[in-house]
């Protein structure tokens, strides 16, 4: 006992020495060992995502086709010059592009700023109805193109049924009319991006503090104008960060167009991407795809810098 | 604030002063005092349910509408799957060879899961706790990766994996979403360590730890959450993705379910049975994996990079 005493009562005495080298490494250390923890992230970007930038940059200088050898060389801005003149088929690409992204994003917004209102509020079941509501976050573009497939073919799809009930005719898919395939692939895309929205504004509306809303209830204002003087203003940087995020992604989604319209019928759901990515791998014009991957990034650039400039992001209001 | 431990002790006869009016407020208005607090502060239930039942049947349908198609039997149209039938499971399972993507699709999730949430660890931990000179400059590349498409990169990746000699290998393909993964793991991450408290590891410093036990012992457990949404958010994003697996693998035994389904869908007459049955097959794990972070979803954004 008296030794099992002594011992603790006899560390206490030494143990500051140790502590203090101890410290005094740890504090040596930092300056190489932050870029010792970045690199392997930071090797990996530069070489499967700073690398391939700069070779699209190069390439859309360039004739570049594995298929026809003998054109390859240095283009100028031949590429550019083709893409503004010489293809029929860039100019309705882009536009239906940015109706795209318009669309999704207004409407993603729309849908999910009054769905994370919704189930904001506390009711009975509120748990899994965000499950329930949020789950398409979850599923792939692929995933979704399926079971829209699956909805919207011709023989069993939504059609027939409405047909049973005297409504259109037998045997038509939204999807191949150039009238409805528009209404048809936006509705598709919302069902799996509004939660993306729905999940982000939750997020920050619980964070709006709750006296600023007793205190304006107090002050007589009622529930429209504290949604737009209390939660909007609080919303806003977080509103305009996921937008902008999700027009780049909308700009940029292949996934879900490519296997449920395959960009018909007749071309009007074809994107800039989708595009790019047809001609990379049918025609094999790589120096082309190049130029219009160079366009779409300046288009996305550009657009950005635009956007947050005009939306005052980070500015004044709150 | 005091307002609720006032009342907590009304024993005093001075006690009872604050606590007097509202008590005896109450039944002077019984309905008067509770009405105009619930309509000025809550929507009207049926504000509430009749959205919300509507918006739910958006979502749910086109759910149900897989379901059935891949449970009742070819050539039915009945609008209730019965009888039941597992011939379209058994049939792209075996004959559309979807258990061989399945596997493929497991291993590249869980190598792309481990490889983000290990990497992103180590950046997102430097980004969170030290000052360096490159800081600025990394962080901003982070940022603007985010608006450089996975899809218009195919090219020079194809070309990149060529060099490599890693085209139709699984390796391609975790490679490449990992990598385009890492951006957002690693920026959610620095802001889950940023709200762990300095002074935790600094106390087991001083009790003896070096920095990596420090970790391991004090910040690790607390990461958890952010590390579980993180390796959900790569696991979902590497079992989705399409183009990747599309343009890098060939073969026909190393495809991944994406790419699986692609097929069914792009034949010239679609089995429907088949197609919804492969992707419920597709959804399954995403599904589990979503059940399981749901809750942390909302938190976990909120934490992370959103809000900077």
């Amino acid at each position: 006992m008296a030794h099992a005493a002594a011992v603790p009562r006899k560390s206490p005495v030494p143990k500051p020495p140790p502590a203090r080298a101890r410290r005094s490494r740890t504090g040596a250390v930092p300056r190489r060992l932050p870029y010792l923890l970045i690199a392997p992230a930071g090797l990996l970007m530069l070489g499967f995502i700073a690398y391939p930038v700069l070779s699209v940059f190069y390439y859309s200088l360039r004739h570049h086709n594995p298929t026809k050898p003998w054109r390859n060389g240095f283009a100028g801005l031949g590429n550019f010059v083709t893409a503004l003149t010489g293809d029929p088929q860039f100019l309705p690409t882009l536009g239906f592009s940015l109706r795209w992204v318009a669309a999704q994003v207004a409407l993603q917004l729309l849908l999910g700023l009054g769905l994370a209102l919704l189930v904001h509020q506390s009711f009975v079941g509120r748990a899994p109805a965000r499950a329930l509501v949020f789950s398409p976050w979850a599923v792939s573009g692929v995933l979704t193109s399926t079971i829209w497939l699956l909805l919207y073919n011709s023989q069993t799809g939504v059609t027939r049924y409405l047909a049973d009930l005297g409504m259109g005719s037998y045997g038509t898919s939204w999807l191949s009319d150039t009238g409805t395939v528009f209404p048809a692939v936006v509705v598709a895309e919302l069902w799996r991006g509004v939660p993306f929205f729905a999940i982000l504004i939750l997020a920050d509306l619980q964070s709006v503090p709750r006296d600023l809303y007793e205190a304006a209830e107090v002050d007589g204002a009622g529930r429209l104008r504290r949604f737009l003087h209390i939660t909007l203003p609080h919303l806003k940087d977080a509103i305009i960060l996921s937008t902008l995020l999700r027009a780049v992604w909308e700009f940029n989604n292949v996934d879900l167009l490519y296997t449920l319209t395959g960009g018909g019928p007749a071309g009007e759901t074809t994107t800039l991407p989708l595009r790019i990515a047809s001609i990379a791998v049918d025609s094999h014009d790589f120096g082309y795809a190049s130029a219009l991957t160079t366009v779409a990034f300046v288009i996305l650039l550009f657009g950005s810098l635009v956007y947050l400039r005009l939306s005052k992001f980070g500015g004044e209001a709150r | 604030m005091s307002r609720p431990s006032r009342p907590a002790r009304p024993a005093g006869p001075t006690g009872t002063g604050p606590a007097g009016p509202v008590v005896s407020g109450r039944p002077a208005h019984p309905a008067g005092a509770l009405r105009p607090r619930r309509s000025a502060g809550d929507l009207p239930r049926w504000g509430l349910y009749l959205p919300l039942a509507l918006y739910l049947l958006f979502t749910l349908v086109p759910f149900y509408w897989m379901l059935l198609f891949a449970l009742r039997p070819a050539g039915s149209t009945s609008l209730v799957p019965w009888p039941l039938t597992s011939e379209h499971f058994a049939k792209v399972w075996t004959e559309r060879s979807f258990g061989t993507y399945f596997g493929n699709s497991v291993a590249v999730g869980a190598c792309s899961l481990l490889m983000t949430t290990l990497v992103a660890l180590a950046g997102g931990y430097a980004l969170a706790r030290f000052d360096f000179r490159a800081k600025r400059g990394f962080t901003l590349a982070l940022l603007c990766s985010q608006f450089i498409p996975g899809a218009l990169m195919l090219v020079p990746l194809f070309q990149i994996f060529a060099h490599l000699r890693m085209i139709n290998s699984l390796g391609s393909v975790v490679v490449a979403e990992t990598v385009f993964q890492l951006p957002l793991s690693m920026m959610l991450l620095s802001g889950f360590v940023k709200n762990v408290p300095y002074a935790l590891e600094e106390a087991a410093w001083v009790d003896g730890c070096g920095r990596l036990r420090a970790f391991c012992a004090v910040v690790l457990p607390l990461l958890r959450p952010g590390l579980v949404a993180v390796g959900s958010f790569a696991f979902v994003h590497s079992w989705n993705h399409f183009l990747f697996a599309l343009m890098f693998l060939s073969d026909q035994d190393k495809q991944t379910i994406p790419v699986g389904l692609n097929t069914l869908m792009g034949a010239d007459s679609v089995d429907l049975g088949a197609l919804a049955a492969g992707g419920v097959i597709a959804a399954v794990p995403v599904v589990v994996v979503f059940a399981f972070i749901q809750k942390w979803l909302v938190t976990g954004f909120s934490a992370g990079a959103v809000k900077g």
